[in-house]
């Protein structure tokens, strides 16, 4: 028999310095890796320059410039200064801009508010408060009405556009999403047929198609004299394409979770709406957050096929702004400015999404 | 016992507070329960053992009506089991289970496991349903880790929170569905120490277990299940001591060998 001490907890050992010990993990870990890493690291040699001299170096970044006095070497920034109201607001009337700025700040008051109480009791009731009411306050301001000057859809455009698109996409689809998920889900034959052939049915059929259907085909059913505001017309139909991605997204969710939760619900008697909302629900959808958000992120970027119904989404406008014969040839400024605007926002979603699912963790920390 | 019951079954003990008669369930083409009968008296501790797949967490799990069943008849506290949800409800809020795996619901801290049916299903406040869980933490011994989420918990912890939980709507009999199967061995004991002391409080119940430590200590009675059928249901010394069907005495020394 042999009876042996315990022993002393020691740090480990550290003969290299971090650096260099990521280092030999990342890069040069196998003779394959040390070759991918120069052939990465020339790849940079080669592009980074002539990017950085572009866009930086080599640019003009005096906003009073004009096309001519720009120069052909580097990005002429002047076009998109000169072009920045446009890209925002669309057409939208000067004199009422503010009714849009209105729009945005609440929604960032209300989102650093939401985050200064989110561990107050209220928070739940705070936000579905918020999900009810913005949405008629925004309208209100955008569209106009209650003293109001009425502003038509038509006016409407660029980033202004982008975001009311995907918002209400967003925010319509996803508890119709959570409705036919639970559908496909449902004992009810009639209630799981009906969800099945919808999600199938759309998840079949690409956005554009959608789209044309809801500009071209919709208006079909209706009177002539009838007229069905386009965006309107893009909004229901991006609504229900976005409904059948989500409802896929969270039935995923639902199926995670393990029978026992549904046994545990039943036992201490719930009724089923019970048992959804309180049990199964919350975990399916904390589960699905990761998708969830992958799958805002699909629409958001979707959203530019508006474009094809004669919509001014931010990508619409910019191009058209390229095609003014004052700014000839600045078409790489434009998308430029537009793919850093849409990656800001769709990298911002990204991170909300990281920080959501380290809020709702309940695992051991 | 209600005038109903009297007329359906005819003359009987007057404390049954479940009845079991000729309970046959099967899934699919396999006839997991045959012809099963059984009464519990109220007060009465049961255990039910047998080897695995002989239908005992079946049967137990028809009680609440987990599981649905194709012929016979179950009356628990007066009320006869059927597909009419009303009387399910009414079923389950008299008969609480505590799981094998525990089945905590993980997105609620532990106050909130517990208060849950308290508040949804039986009108409480949310006061007195903290109270009350609060009060029943302290009683299975883990008052200090209220606020706490069950992943955070050990195993052992985590089913004295489900028993907690169970109890939390005073029910009037308790299913246990092997409640110490899937914990460590050095966690059994918490478990079943609060469990013998749910027995002697007189509160109804059905244990399937493998302890037949525990079943010796409490059980009024023991029935051993195999193949769906109940083979042998005796009391605690006959049934370890004088075992007399060829099946009991198998499972009782590969049980006790251990």
């Amino acid at each position: 028999m042999a009876i042996y001490s315990l022993k002393e907890t020691k740090l480990p050992p550290q003969s290299q310095t971090k650096a260099i010990l990521w280092l030999k993990d990342n890069l040069f870990s196998s003779v394959s890796n040390v070759a991918l890493t120069f052939i990465a690291l020339y790849l940079i040699y080669l592009l980074l320059p002539p990017i950085l001299n572009w866009t930086i170096f080599n640019a003009n970044f005096d906003l009073t410039a004009d096309n001519q006095s720009c120069g052909r070497e580097g990005a002429c920034w002047a076009f998109i200064g000169s072009n920045l109201k446009m890209f925002i607001y669309g057409f939208y009337p000067q004199e009422e801009l503010w009714r849009v700025n209105t729009m945005f700040g609440i929604i960032v008051a209300l989102m650093v508010f939401g985050s200064l109480i989110k561990k107050s009791q209220y928070w739940a009731r705070y936000i579905i408060g918020s999900f009810l009411i913005y949405p008629i306050v925004a309208f209100i301001l955008l569209h106009g009405g209650l003293g109001l000057e009425v502003v038509e859809t038509d006016k409407w455009g660029g980033l202004t556009l982008t975001v009311v698109v995907a918002a209400v996409g967003i925010v319509a689809s996803f508890p119709l999403g959570i409705l036919f998920a639970l559908g496909r889900q449902s004992k009810m034959r009639i209630v799981k047929f009906i969800s099945v052939v919808y999600i199938e049915f759309v998840r079949g059929v690409p956005l554009i198609t959608i789209l044309f259907m809801a500009s071209v085909v919709l208006p079909l059913f209706f009177s002539a004299g009838m007229d069905f505001d386009k965006l309107l017309r893009a909004l229901i139909g991006i609504t229900l394409f976005q409904t059948a991605y989500i409802a896929e997204v969270i039935r995923g969710g639902l199926q995670a979770i393990p029978k026992g939760q549904y046994e545990a619900a039943d036992a201490v008697g719930l009724n089923f709406i019970q048992k959804t909302v309180l049990v199964i629900l919350p975990q399916a959808l904390k589960i699905s957050i990761p998708n969830i958000v992958g799958s805002f992120i699909a629409l958001f970027k979707d959203t530019t096929l508006v474009l094809i119904i004669g919509l001014f989404d931010m990508l619409a406008i910019v191009g058209a702004a390229t095609s003014n014969s004052a700014w000839l040839g600045r078409t790489t400024e434009g998308y430029v400015f537009v793919a850093m605007v849409i990656w800001v926002i769709l990298y911002s979603m990204s991170r909300y999404s990281k920080r959501l699912e380290v809020r709702f963790s309940t695992e051991h920390k | 016992m209600s005038e109903l019951i009297n007329k359906d079954i005819g003359e009987k003990d007057c404390c049954d507070i479940i009845e079991i008669n000729s309970l046959n369930k099967w899934y699919g083409d396999f006839h997991a329960l045959k012809d099963i009968d059984l009464k519990v008296k109220e007060g009465e501790i049961i255990v039910v053992c047998g080897p695995s797949g002989s239908g005992k967490s079946t049967l137990i799990r028809c009680v609440n009506f987990l599981e649905k069943f194709q012929e016979g008849q179950i009356i628990v506290d007066g009320v006869e089991l059927s597909d009419d949800v009303k009387k399910i409800r009414q079923v389950r809020s008299e008969v609480s289970m505590v799981f094998q795996h525990f089945n905590l619901f993980p997105h609620l801290n532990i106050v909130d496991n517990l208060s849950l049916a308290p508040i949804w299903v039986h009108n409480e406040t949310k006061q007195e349903a903290r109270a009350k869980a609060l009060k029943l933490l302290d009683r299975v011994g883990i008052k200090d880790q209220a606020e706490k989420y069950p992943n955070q918990l050990s195993g052992g912890q985590q089913q004295r929170v489900a028993i907690a939980r169970a109890l939390c709507t005073s029910p009037k009999i308790m299913l246990f569905d092997e409640p110490t199967s899937a914990l460590d061995p050095e966690m059994i004991s918490e478990v079943l120490d609060v469990m013998v002391e749910l027995a002697k409080e007189g509160i109804t119940m059905i244990c399937v277990t493998h302890e037949m430590g525990f079943a010796k200590k409490v059980a009024d009675r023991i029935i051993f299940m195999d193949e769906g059928q109940i083979v042998e249901e005796n009391k605690p010394d006959p049934f370890f001591s004088n075992p007399e069907s060829d099946r009991l005495k198998l499972f009782l020394d590969q049980i006790l060998s251990q």
